[in-house]
Order: C-alpha cells, then structure tokens, then sequence
C-alpha cells in the first residue's frame, strides 16, 4: 500500500470532502496563502478558491463564531485554529455556543461543524504552544474529541468529522506531521467512537491516544524483549469514549496503563482508570496507573520539555513494576508476610 | 408615509411585546416560570418592533438574554414562548431552554443567548454563509450596549466591515449593563464614531420612537442586502425595570427614571396614532382586547401542555446523523 504523511492524509481528507460536498469549506488564520502554519492546507486555495479557503483575520473567537454561525444555517465548515492553546480565545463560542447549541434549542439548530488544531509537545514552543488541552473538551458535553495518532486515523476520522452534524474538535500532534503510513488510495471513513487495538498483547494494556501511541508501541516493542506482551489501544477519539475495546482488552491483560501527555493531574487518565476499577475492580491484578505530563507550565526548552512528558523508559519501568521482576516478586511476597504478621 | 397597516401592526406588537412581559413577571411572582431567570425588556418595544419590521421574511436574528421582543416581533408563536417559559415541552425548546434561549429556526431567529454578545459571532457566520452563497439574506444581531465592551464584537465587527457582510449591528443601549452606566463603560460613545472606526456607517437613532427605527433600520437593511456591507445602529432607549427581578435599581437616579418613563415609547406612539388620525380611541381599544385574548390564549395553551422531561434532555445532547 502507499505511504503518505500524517498532514498530507489531513488534507486528501479536506479535498475529497470538499469535492464531495459543495457546502464545505476552510476557515482560519494563514490557511490559504501561507498554506497552514503546519502546511496542512497547502495548496488547497489554487485547488479550490478563496471563498473556500478563507484566510481569516487574527481574531480566534470571531473565526470560531463565524463557522459556527454557517454551520447554523446549512454550511459545513473546518474551522483551523493553529494552536490548541489559542483556543482559549475562543473558548465562550466553543463551550457556551458550539456545544450547547443543539440540546439548549430544543434539537432546532445543529451545528456540523469541526475545529481542526493541534497541541503537543516536540519542538521546545514552551507554555503557551504546547499544552495538551483534550481533557477540557471533552468534559463539555456536546462535543465531540478526535484525536488521531496515524496518517490512516486521521484521514479516516476527519471525513467522519466533517460529515458529523455535531461540533468536533479535531486535535491534531505538532509531532505527527511528517510521520508516513500507510493510506489506501480507495475512499474509506471510520467511525467517530471506535478504539483500535495497534498491537495485540496479554501481560498488560496500555491505553493512549495521539503521539502518545507511538510511545507506548516503542514501549511495548521494548516490553517484548523482556517476555512481557503489551497491548496497545488508541482511544481515537476521546468523545465519544469506546470504553467497551478498552475494557475487554483490560479484561484479558488484567492490567492498564494510560498513558497521556497532558498534565496527569486532572488528566483524561483518571476517567479511563475511574472507569476501569468501576467495571474490573475483581479483574485487575493491580491498580491502574496513570502516566501523563508533569503538572508544570511546559519549559521552551527542548530538553527540559522531554522531561515533562512520558516516555518509553518510564512506561517500560511502570510496566515492569506492575508484573514484577523476580526480585520484585519476593519483596512483594515479603510485604504481605509482614503484613499478615501485623495483622 | 406608512400604510395605515403597518402603522397599526407596529403598535400592535410593540403592546403585545410590553402586555406579554407584564404578563410574564406575573406568572415569575406566582411562581410558575420553570426558571427564575428572567430579563424583561419593558421600555425598549421600539426597537424590537422597529428593526423587525424592516426585515423580509427569509432573514436572520440573533437576539440576546433580553430577547421576548424580539422573537414576538419577528412573529415568534406566543403559544410556544410562554410555553417554554413555562416549562413545557411544547415550548421552543421543549421546555429547558427558558427565558434566555428564545429560538424559532422557521422565522430564521436564530435564537437567543445567555452569554452577552456571545450570539454576535453567530449572527456574522449566518452572514458569512449568505454571502458565500449569493443567497438574498440579511442577518440582524441584537445586543445591548454591555456587548459593545466585549471583545466578540469587536472581531465580529472588524470581520464584517472586512468582508463586506450582509449584516446590521442592533445595538440597544438602554444605558445600563446590569448597574454600570455605559459613561463608565466605553470613552466613545459616538455611534458613528465607533462604526467609522470599523469601516462601517454608525447610525444613532431615539430608541423609543418605532418609526425613526423603522426608518433607520430599513436603510441598515436595504444597504446590506445590496452588498454595501455592514451598519451599526445604535438605538438609544432605557430599560423602565431592573436588569431581573430581584434588583430595584438602586444605582439610579430616580429623577432619570421618571424623566425617561415620560418618553414610553407606546405612550408616544399611541399619541402620534391618535393625533393624526390612523387609530380611533376605539381602534385602540380593540388592539389592546386582542393583545389580550392572545396573551390569554398563549398561558391557557401552555398551562395545558404536558411538562418538560429530562430524558428529552438527554436525547438531544447530540444531533442524530441525517
């Protein structure tokens, strides 16, 4: 099958959206011209024109009302806001508006419409171009969160997106632009709400989503070296959460691991693990465990930033601690004695 | 001059807009609006009533917390609004949306909005699509002057006036957002000034005079429909209560209050329709008996209507696929 980058999937998935479906259209900052600050949209104002790729203002609220509004009344816009972290400038059009819209009306108005960013760490941007934000989204009832983490997801999720009648934000890694895989030339959609296990294991899951998926499959590649068999489940999209792949792979590991880069506290990753020992308390060999970023503004420094976020090293040490080493065995063994003989 | 018929039809909803309200905070004192949160607009008919019937009937609105007259104006059913204000699920929106969040997709009102200036964003998109789409639609956004402060407006003006959009900015500044007086709130406080700043005409117009915002709006209208771009109206008026029902005012000047109570606008134009021959007393007294039989109908209609359900609530979260 062809290889193609994770943004050059992005948009074959914007053009056949656009060429299916005349009431489609793009709107944001640097977009046409300029080709997107992450050249998603490149070439798509000569393809098109500019009454499709419209290159907005600076102003990220009005970006987000205004697709909003044409949403409202028949179009079915791609909105880009180029950091995740500018669309706390569009938060009350997102959240107040966007959201609420349907339910609030009475079902009368729907607003089909995706807002396309992304976050993440990987270039050193710093604090305020590098935050992980998903787990706000997705606490918003009446949004949907897509978080793709491979140039097949993301073709496949952004067409289901833009077909959705419902407000999606599509979050896209910093880190995954270039990244090649394997995307059929035949037209093909999947579904907003569906898991993927990317690579089948029986000692352990770890559960991620987006660059962190790539992370946990080094760790699992790493993991199998030392006899433990990972398996690795990609979320996809957040809302709506496929709790169900998730739980039945957990029900045959026995044990999860989510791993996220956003802050830990507060993180996605408590949802997953709450609702893990809510299903499979009597399954579980151990607790779950939470791998997400540090609680800390996000250093501009390359380095210091590799430090904030999960890595393999720390997903194989967690994994390793939780089925235990021979010598991890026999102090686990021995704390339990102890126990016993307290008790 | 003005057809007898729309004379008669702005008086008629400018009193069917003021009796309906009063009607409303009185349901609020016994208790039976689903929600105590209620902002009546009592004082500012005119503008409601102006700027409605300058429109067609294929535009848009966006209105605002302030909202019943506006969607009475536009010819919202009266049925459904006290319906919903009352809980019910034959409301507009099935009884959950209440006061604040007025909506009729069928009149194009695009509905009404908690959030101050929140809706403008909303406004311009409808705009956005219906010049995309060479469609003959004109779309009105209503605020009161506390959305002038906000920074939606400010991207949504700029975008407009940028783009030429089918849009006019209604903005009714009835002097005060909440207690804050808009001398404390904006240095310019020149609407023509504040528009030219934009790239857009400014108009100010009395507030409480029906036809001059009639007028006013029409050329708004007209302007924007043949792709000469946005206006920015703004319509001086005074909002007789407070901002809701538990605030009497205190941070007025009751001297102001009583001097801007003398400039109600039905009073005025009821005046102007007597003097000068279009209504009898007796005419007068007709409108108001009908104002009353539809208020009467409209509370019977929803006090029979069967109660809003949590589990319609719950169906609508998303929108179901086509």
């Amino acid at each position: 099958m062809r290889k193609i980058r994770y943004r050059e999937a992005l948009r074959e998935a914007l053009r056949e959206e656009m060429q299916r479906d005349p009431r489609v259209f793009v709107i944001g900052e640097d977009v046409g011209r300029y080709g997107g600050a992450y050249a998603v949209t490149q070439g798509l104002l000569q393809e098109f024109s500019p009454q499709r790729i419209i290159d907005a203002p600076m102003s990220e609220a009005i970006i987000v009302g205004a697709a909003l509004g044409a949403a409202v009344v028949g179009g079915r816009p791609v909105a880009e806001i180029m950091y995740v972290d500018f669309a706390t400038l569009a938060m009350d059009q997102i959240v107040n508006q966007a959201a609420k819209l349907h339910c609030m009306f009475g079902g009368q108005l729907i607003a089909p419409l995706v807002i396309r960013t992304q976050q993440g760490t990987g270039r050193g941007a710093g604090p305020q171009h590098s935050q992980s934000l998903e787990a706000w989204f997705a606490h918003v009832p009446g949004l949907k969160v897509v978080m793709p983490a491979t140039p097949y997801d993301a073709k496949g999720l952004l067409k289901s997106a833009i077909r959705d009648n419902n407000p999606v934000i599509f979050i896209e890694h910093k880190g995954l632009y270039a990244l090649e895989g394997e995307v059929p030339e035949e037209e093909y959609t999947i579904p907003l709400g569906v898991a993927d296990i990317k690579r089948p294991g029986n000692n352990v899951t770890l559960i991620a989503y987006s660059y962190m998926v790539h992370t946990a499959l080094a760790a699992a590649q790493e993991l199998s070296q030392a006899g433990i068999s990972a398996e690795v489940v990609d979320l996809r999209t957040l809302a709506p959460l496929d709790m169900d792949t998730v739980s039945a792979s957990v029900f045959k590991t026995r044990r999860a691991v989510v791993i996220h880069e956003a802050s830990q506290f507060g993180g996605f990753g408590a949802e997953i693990a709450a609702s893990l020992q809510e299903r499979l308390f009597d399954t579980l060999t151990a607790p779950v465990r939470r791998i997400g970023g540090l609680h800390v503004p996000l250093p501009a420094h390359s380095q210091l930033e590799k430090q904030v976020v999960p890595s393999v090293d720390q997903i194989v040490q967690v994994v390793k601690e939780m089925i235990g080493t021979p010598e991890m065995a026999a102090k686990h063994a021995t704390t339990q004695t102890l126990c016993c003989k307290s008790i | 001059m003005e057809d007898r018929e729309t004379l008669t039809n702005l008086y008629y909803t400018m009193l069917l807009i003021r009796r309906t309200e009063e009607k409303i905070l009185e349901l609020l004192l016994q208790g039976k609006l689903a929600s105590s949160m209620c902002h009546v607009s009592i004082g500012q008919e005119a503008v409601a009533t102006g700027v409605c019937s300058a429109m067609q009937p294929q535009d848009y609105l966006t209105s605002t917390h302030r909202g019943h007259g506006h969607i009475i104006a536009r010819g919202g059913d009266l049925r459904r609004i006290i319906a919903e204000l009352l809980g019910r699920a034959t409301g507009y929106c099935k009884g959950r949306g209440g006061s604040m969040h007025l909506v009729d997709i069928n009149l194009g009102h695009l509905g009404s909005n908690g959030i101050v200036g929140g809706h403008i964003g909303i406004a311009t998109g409808a705009a956005l699509w219906s010049k995309l789409q060479n469609a003959d639609r004109v779309t009105v956004a209503f605020f009161g002057e506390g959305a002038l402060t906000e920074g939606i407006f400010h991207e949504a003006a700029n975008m407009a006036a940028l783009w030429q959009l089918p849009i006019v900015f209604v903005c009714e500044n009835n002097q005060y957002a909440m207690s804050l007086p808009w001398t404390h709130a904006t240095a310019e406080r020149s609407f023509a000034r504040k528009g030219e700043a934009y790239g857009m005409p400014g108009v100010e117009v009395d507030g409480q005079d029906v036809l001059a915002v009639r007028q006013v709006a029409l050329q708004a209208i007209e302007r924007a429909r043949h792709g000469e771009g946005p206006t920015l109206i703004g319509a001086q008026t005074y909002r007789f209560l407070g901002h809701s029902r538990g605030d009497p005012s205190p941070y007025r000047d009751k001297e102001e209050e009583a001097r801007q109570r003398a400039r109600d606008p039905i009073r005025l134009y009821q005046e102007r329709l007597l003097q000068e021959g279009i209504l009898t007393q007796a005419d007068v007294d007709a409108i108001e008996a009908k104002v009353a039989e539809a208020i009467a109908d409209a509370v019977r209609f929803a006090e029979e209507s069967s109660p809003a359900t949590l589990d319609s609530v719950l169906e609508d979260v998303f929108a179901r696929q086509d």
